[in-house]
């Protein structure tokens, strides 16, 4: 066939525009994220005492402050590695926000609690619940992100599907922390890493294939 | 073909904002970015017209960049055609990825860069993905457009009967979507619907050959 060929037939097809890909990956983010919270509430719920925590609880107000700094800046770099021309650079960097509040938070308990009592407080009551949760409720968002992002152009589709990993797991671990009694930093960062790290792997082999085009 | 292993630096270049005053190349750059955003704006706005303007233009464009690309690598002629088509096909249906509020030539360039690394895999040579950067101002070809490429024909091949027919009377005769529908007795959309499931399955094919 030649070119010039080619060119009536994809402008007879002009009018067949699929919407900007930010807003199919918002809407994807959307429905994934409701999704979960419909089985989280299902399944296990906020823990009973969410209102007065929520209020009283500086350790608990931390968690979100962890979990959706990561969602949020995965969030952010999704939609720009949903583009062909679009290169993160320094921007990967953003993901580092949460886990190093999380360091600080870790800084500021062990000079809050005695140091007989920091193994407890990581090992925590609910490390189970967490690490199985956390990648179940990831699902749903993991599905409709890398879906949204198959209509996309990454240019680089195995950081593009590590990076959809991070933000479903942000989600899920944020509806998670309403759950957990467990509040410590250490124990966050004991044990929400294990479905962040599944996640992002899972995400990077998916997005390896799946995600090219 | 024989089957060279080895790297091959692509030589393909992104645009790159302009650190000095504009001067000549960079300016000519310029102009002809913004000409291609508002014709692309058009397009996306569903102007056939505007689109066709800036698909002409692109292939051009890309012809040039391709064949420097694959300069040096014992590409035949044919196959630089079939990589400029695979681009088009490329930009055609991933055209919802370009942001508007940005220039047009860096997000082609990188949608070229995509599928000019998949034809180097494609003939089995292993493209280095490391791509050398470089300045460069390429000038468009014209010679290429009444070359036949063999990959389009080859997967048209492949399509129903009823499809092929869609796509070559409106390619290759220039028929509009009306007139097909007429003559074939279906609805203008239905023809539409048609062409664009075709022109999916035509870069699907492509991709597939990579894999």
């Amino acid at each position: 066939m030649k070119t010039d060929d080619l060119i009536k037939a994809l402008a007879a097809d002009a009018k067949s525009v699929e919407p900007p890909i930010a807003r199919t990956l918002a809407a994807a983010v959307a429905v994934g994220a409701l999704l979960s919270l419909v089985l989280f509430l299902a399944m296990v719920g906020p823990r009973p005492d969410f209102a007065e925590v929520a209020s009283s609880s500086v350790r608990f107000v931390f968690k979100f402050v962890v979990t959706l700094s990561l969602a949020i800046s995965a969030f952010l770099l999704v939609r720009g590695l949903s583009r062909p021309d679009f290169k993160p650079d320094k921007r990967l960097w953003w993901l580092t926000l949460g886990p190093g509040l999380l360091l600080f938070g870790i800084a500021l308990e062990m000079m809050s609690v005695p140091s007989d009592t920091w193994h407890a407080r990581m090992i925590g009551h609910n490390s189970f619940y967490c690490m199985t949760l956390i990648p179940l409720l990831s699902l749903a968002p993991f599905a409709a992100v890398l879906y949204a992002l198959k209509a996309g152009a990454p240019a680089n589709p195995t950081i593009a599907g590590a990076v959809a990993g991070i933000l479903s797991a942000g989600i899920a671990a944020t509806l998670y922390a309403s759950h957990c009694t467990d509040d410590s930093p250490m124990f966050v960062a004991m044990w929400y890493p294990v479905g962040f790290v599944l996640m992002t792997v899972l995400g990077a082999l998916i997005g390896s294939r799946f995600l090219r085009w | 073909m024989a089957r060279i292993q080895g790297g091959h630096v692509l030589n393909v270049t992104f645009y790159r904002p302009p650190t000095k005053l504009l001067e000549g190349a960079e300016l000519d750059r310029k102009t002809r970015d913004a000409e291609w955003s508002t014709l692309m704006r058009a397009a996306l706005a569903g102007d056939e017209a505007a689109y066709r303007k800036l698909l002409d233009d692109l292939s051009r464009f890309l012809r040039g960049v391709v064949r420097r690309g694959f300069a040096g690598v014992g590409i035949a002629r044919d196959d630089v055609e079939d990589v400029v088509q695979d681009v088009l096909l490329a930009i055609h249906l991933k055209r919802h990825t370009w942001d508007p509020a940005m220039p047009l030539g860096p997000w082609v360039l990188a949608i070229a860069r995509n599928k000019m690394i998949d034809g180097l895999r494609r003939r089995g040579r292993r493209p280095e993905v490391a791509i050398d950067l470089q300045q460069f101002d390429i000038e468009g070809e014209d010679q290429q457009a009444s070359i036949d490429a063999h990959d389009v024909q080859r997967v048209l091949s492949g399509l129903s009967e009823r499809n092929r027919d869609i796509v070559q009377s409106i390619s290759i005769d220039g028929h509009s979507a009306r007139d097909v529908a007429d003559r074939l007795g279906m609805t203008e959309v239905a023809v539409r619907v048609a062409l664009h499931r075709s022109l999916k399955t035509l870069a699907d094919t492509y991709q597939e050959k990579v894999e």
